[in-house]
């Protein structure tokens, strides 16, 4: 073998080295931008920001019905009064924290834990509660309807 | 004008003679208000016949605008001891014990009176008080019961929302203690003096006193204040239902209620002592030292072995619970966000609760439904968990293959740095 | 392909003569050369949080209300979200290391000498920019920790004397830290700091670039002793296919933390809720905070804690003239300087590792 053959690798080693360094960065690129171009595609679900949320569809209660729906980390109720307006309020009792429910017998709110009532308004009127619920804002927004906290002053 | 000013020059003098005769009167009616010449002395005195200014300064009675004499008569604004102390003065000296109750009813029972001070203060004490088991041996002639004075103080007697005062809830239990709760007082009455102690360790000193929360039991709660007497066995279940009702619901339509009254057992005491009530546990319906059913079950029959499935039933879903908790939590701690179903879990416990106290119905089914419910629950919980697990490992996965892509291009490089460096 | 590229950029934009100075940089190899990487590096996760950041801005809102839940959102719900956030929270740290690790590397090896001072004093203007990038930047998730350490910087930013209030109100966007506070971090962070930083980069490395690579002391004695024992490398492409192993190697270490160790949410801040205990700034900073909490309350009549931030200042201010207290003769003068580098070391380390485990 003549020295200028010798000073190059043989063609074979060549190509391995090509392939690998080739392949690598190709595959490594291909890692770093598949994550990305997934990230700029926007999710299904918009974010409305934490003060917001959606808590049913417009036809979803009945008047004088309630429900509970997921407001950040806490529960909230949301009640459609018998003239078809809607208020929600925090659903975490202010005594012990146990789930309210809406009394639709006796048009009020009731804590089965220890018997605690609260007025429609949120007010603590019986029972051991100490503090009135949190009430939120509702309105209807096409056929959604948008729980979110009071804005303060 | 001058004509004028001649005019009313003497005028103005008479009203001026007026105005400063006037002062001088006021100062020496104010002069006589303020003397109390009864503090003046007791302020010095020893012993229980010390009563300072600054001490009665908290007395709302003082607040109020009534004095020494209110009570106990006498003329306050002389320093002669015989004369502020005098019989014609209408001195009063100090009360007798049996006559306590009496003297504080003379305002407190005058409902045209207390309406003066506070329209909404209740007028109907001395009634409750005699009915009481202290009223009633009171009139028997046993004056070492508690009289007005014992609970609430005297001379430094605040009101009950003040947290300084004795018969503030937080305080009542140690207002009551003074006497019940000492055993050589108590000797020669047939009534235990452990209360205190038992309460002290119960779920309801814990929340009253410990956490502050008000709306939870002191000894007046269940037995009255000024009507104090101990409820009655057959009555035991209406005072628990005030605060407990879905308990007294379940119970109400349970076999034991009929079995217990029939016994003459005292309803919820029977398993949940009167005093000391501990927080309850699933040990309860067990069989170890805590277990109240085979107080009186025999093991083996039915009952027991109703109980052996109520105990069963809670514990499969606080298994349930703690399952889900447990995948939860380690899939937020692998960063996967689960709180959606954080929040169902404690849906889950809820369910838990209300089988809890559905318990006093001992029935089975009723139980087995509220269990259901919360399975259904969980059954959820542990799926977004174990989802949230597979979508961990998903990650981790992709972290492999994009490491091999790494690992390929830096052996890749060696090379190629090698061969150029030849 | 790329010599007709290449032909084309030269027609229009000299490229050739441009390129001319990196094809001749060379970079000099001996026993300490591995230090020669942590430059690069430091620039290179600088440019990785560049690209997440710009990312991250795509969702993230910036304000009281909506902050923690876009992160959360980021977090959740975007595809990837996830990772992108979590390289950018652990490249930030790594950064800063890297930037200590740069700076403490020069002060060792000496190149802060003549005539490399100003590529020192831009450097360490670099280093308090990336700490004020960490500082603003940790703020922007608007969690419990992140509230409450901010409070804690700012106040004792305000402990200087005279500008002391002044400075900290304009900090905080306010007498206390409000939404108004993350607003204006916002703003530093995204706008103002990049700005400066880039400025600063093109500075530094333009400096590095005309005035070569320093080599140690005895080494260049030695070395110009007895030019054949010179050893170097050419900068392009061999050294350049090493730094470019060590980034991958970056990558891959970022990479495995992000999606071991996701960087965590933490709780909503509420300014109303009282702070909880133990509230600590991130790591870069507990040196400082620790030493802080140990200086007596009252020194003689001065304020403890007033002296102590003076104290930084000052520190911090002759950390950047360093190289001009050093004169050109030899040896006598450079021990003193190693020595004081050695302490700083040693006391960051342990300083850090202390207020790490103390309460």
């Amino acid at each position: 073998m003549t020295a200028e053959q010798l000073s190059q690798p043989e063609p074979t080693r060549r190509r391995v080295i090509e392939l690998f360094l080739g392949g690598g960065l190709l595959a490594s690129f291909a890692s770093f931008i598949y994550p990305v171009l997934r990230y700029l595609v926007p999710p299904a679900v918009a974010d409305l920001g934490g003060d917001e949320v959606v808590a049913a569809k417009l036809a979803e209660l009945k008047p004088n019905s309630s429900k509970i729906f997921r407001f950040g980390s806490r529960p909230g109720l949301l009640i459609m009064n018998s003239d078809g307006t809607y208020r929600a309020l925090s659903a975490t009792c202010t005594h012990l924290g146990c789930t309210v429910q809406y009394r639709n017998d006796l048009r009020e709110i009731w804590c089965a834990c220890h018997n605690g009532i609260y007025d429609l308004s949120g007010r603590n009127v019986s029972g051991p509660p100490p503090r009135p619920l949190d009430v939120f804002d509702v309105h209807v927004r096409g056929d959604e309807i948008v729980v979110n906290r009071k804005r303060e002053a | 004008m001058a004509i004028l000013r001649n005019k009313l020059r003497p005028y103005r003098a008479a009203r001026f003679v007026g105005l400063a005769g006037g002062i001088a009167l006021a100062a020496c009616l104010v002069y006589g208000q303020t003397t109390n010449s009864c503090l003046d002395c007791h302020s010095a005195l020893p012993g229980p016949l010390e009563v300072t200014p600054e001490k009665f300064s908290q007395d709302i009675h003082a607040q109020k605008g009534l004095t020494c004499v209110s009570c106990h008569g006498g003329d306050a604004s002389s320093l002669d001891p015989d004369q502020a102390m005098s019989r014609k003065a209408g001195w009063k000296g100090k009360i007798d014990r049996k006559q306590i109750p009496q003297l504080c009813g003379s305002c407190h029972s005058d409902p045209a009176y207390i309406r003066q001070f506070n329209p909404s203060l209740r007028t109907d004490q001395l009634a409750q008080y005699h009915t009481s088991v202290h009223g009633k041996r009171l009139a028997a002639g046993d004056t070492k019961v508690a009289v007005c004075t014992d609970c609430h103080s005297v001379h430094d007697l605040r009101a009950p929302s003040d947290p300084r005062s004795t018969v503030n809830p937080v305080n009542v239990a140690t207002a009551c203690a003074r006497c019940h709760a000492d055993a050589d007082y108590m000797k020669g009455y047939s009534i235990p003096t452990d209360q205190f102690a038992k309460y002290n360790t119960s779920v309801h000193h814990d929340a009253l006193v410990i956490r502050g929360d008000l709306s939870a039991p002191t000894c007046s709660t269940c037995h009255g204040n000024h009507g104090a007497a101990p409820p009655g066995v057959d009555k035991v279940q209406n005072v628990c239902s005030n605060c407990h009702t879905f308990q007294d619901q379940m119970y109400e339509k349970s076999s034991h209620k009929e079995a217990f009254q029939a016994a003459s057992l005292p309803g919820c005491v029977v398993c949940h002592s009167n005093h000391g009530i501990s927080h309850p546990s699933d040990a309860k319906l067990g069989a170890g030292p805590d277990a109240v059913c085979m107080q009186c079950h025999t093991p083996g029959d039915a009952c027991d072995q109703a109980r052996a499935a109520l105990l069963s039933s809670l514990g499969r879903l606080d298994v349930a619970i703690k399952n889900a908790d447990q995948i939860l939590r380690v899939a937020e701690s692998s960063g996967m966000e689960v709180s959606d179903a954080r929040l169902g879990q404690d849906q889950a416990r809820d369910a838990l609760t209300k089988a809890r106290v559905t318990i006093h119905s001992f029935r089975t089914d009723l139980v087995d439904q509220d269990i259901q419910e919360g399975l259904k629950i969980t059954v959820k919980n542990l799926q977004t968990g174990k989802e949230a697990m597979a979508e961990r490992n998903h990650r981790r996965a992709g972290l492999g293959l994009s490491l091999i892509a790494i690992g390929i291009v830096l052996v890749g490089l060696r090379l190629y740095i090698q061969r150029i460096e030849r | 392909m790329f010599a007709t590229l290449r032909h084309w950029l030269d027609e229009r934009l000299n490229w050739d003569d441009l390129m001319a100075p990196l094809r001749h940089k060379t970079v000099p190899t001996h026993r300490l050369s591995y230090w020669y990487f942590l430059g690069g590096i430091t620039l290179f996760l600088f440019v990785i949080q560049v690209t997440t950041g710009i990312l991250l801005l795509l969702y993230y809102h910036p304000g009281a209300n909506e902050a923690f839940e876009s992160v959360q959102y980021i977090m959740t719900r975007v595809r990837f979200g996830w990772l992108i956030r979590s390289i950018h929270s652990w490249s930030a740290n790594l950064m800063i290391f890297t930037a200590f690790a740069h700076m403490f590397s020069v002060l060792f090896l000496k190149a802060y000498r003549k005539p490399r001072e100003l590529t020192w004093i831009s450097g360490v203007l670099l280093l308090f920019l990336v700490m004020g990038f960490g500082f603003s930047g940790y703020l922007l998730p608007w969690n419990t920790l992140a509230f409450f350490a901010t409070k804690v910087g700012t106040e004792i930013t305000g402990q200087v004397p005279i500008v002391g209030k002044p400075m900290m109100i304009f900090l905080r966007g306010g007498e206390d830290v409000t939404g108004a506070t993350l607003t204006r971090f916002f703003g530093f962070h995204v706008a103002v700091l990049p700005g400066l930083v880039t400025v600063m980069i093109l500075l530094h490395l333009l400096l590095v670039q005309r005035l070569g690579m320093s080599i140690p002391p005895k080494l260049e004695v030695q070395w110009t002793a007895n030019p054949s024992a010179r050893r170097e490398m050419k900068f392009f492409p061999n050294f350049m296919l090493r730094e470019l192993m060590a980034w991958y190697v970056g990558l891959g270490v970022l990479a495995a933390l992000a999606a071991l160790f996701p960087w965590n949410l933490g709780v909503k801040a509420d300014p109303f809720v009282p702070a909880p205990a133990g509230i600590k700034p991130e790591w870069y900073f507990l040196f400082m905070f620790q030493t802080l909490k140990l200086i007596p309350s009252k020194v003689w009549i001065v304020d403890g804690e007033v002296l102590g931030v003076l104290a930084f200042g000052l520190v911090g201010l002759l950390w950047l003239l360093l190289p001009f207290f050093e004169s050109d003769q030899p040896t006598r003068m450079k021990a003193w300087i190693t020595g004081l580098a050695v302490f700083a070391v040693v006391y960051i380390t342990g300083m850090s590792v202390y207020g790490h485990l103390a309460k």
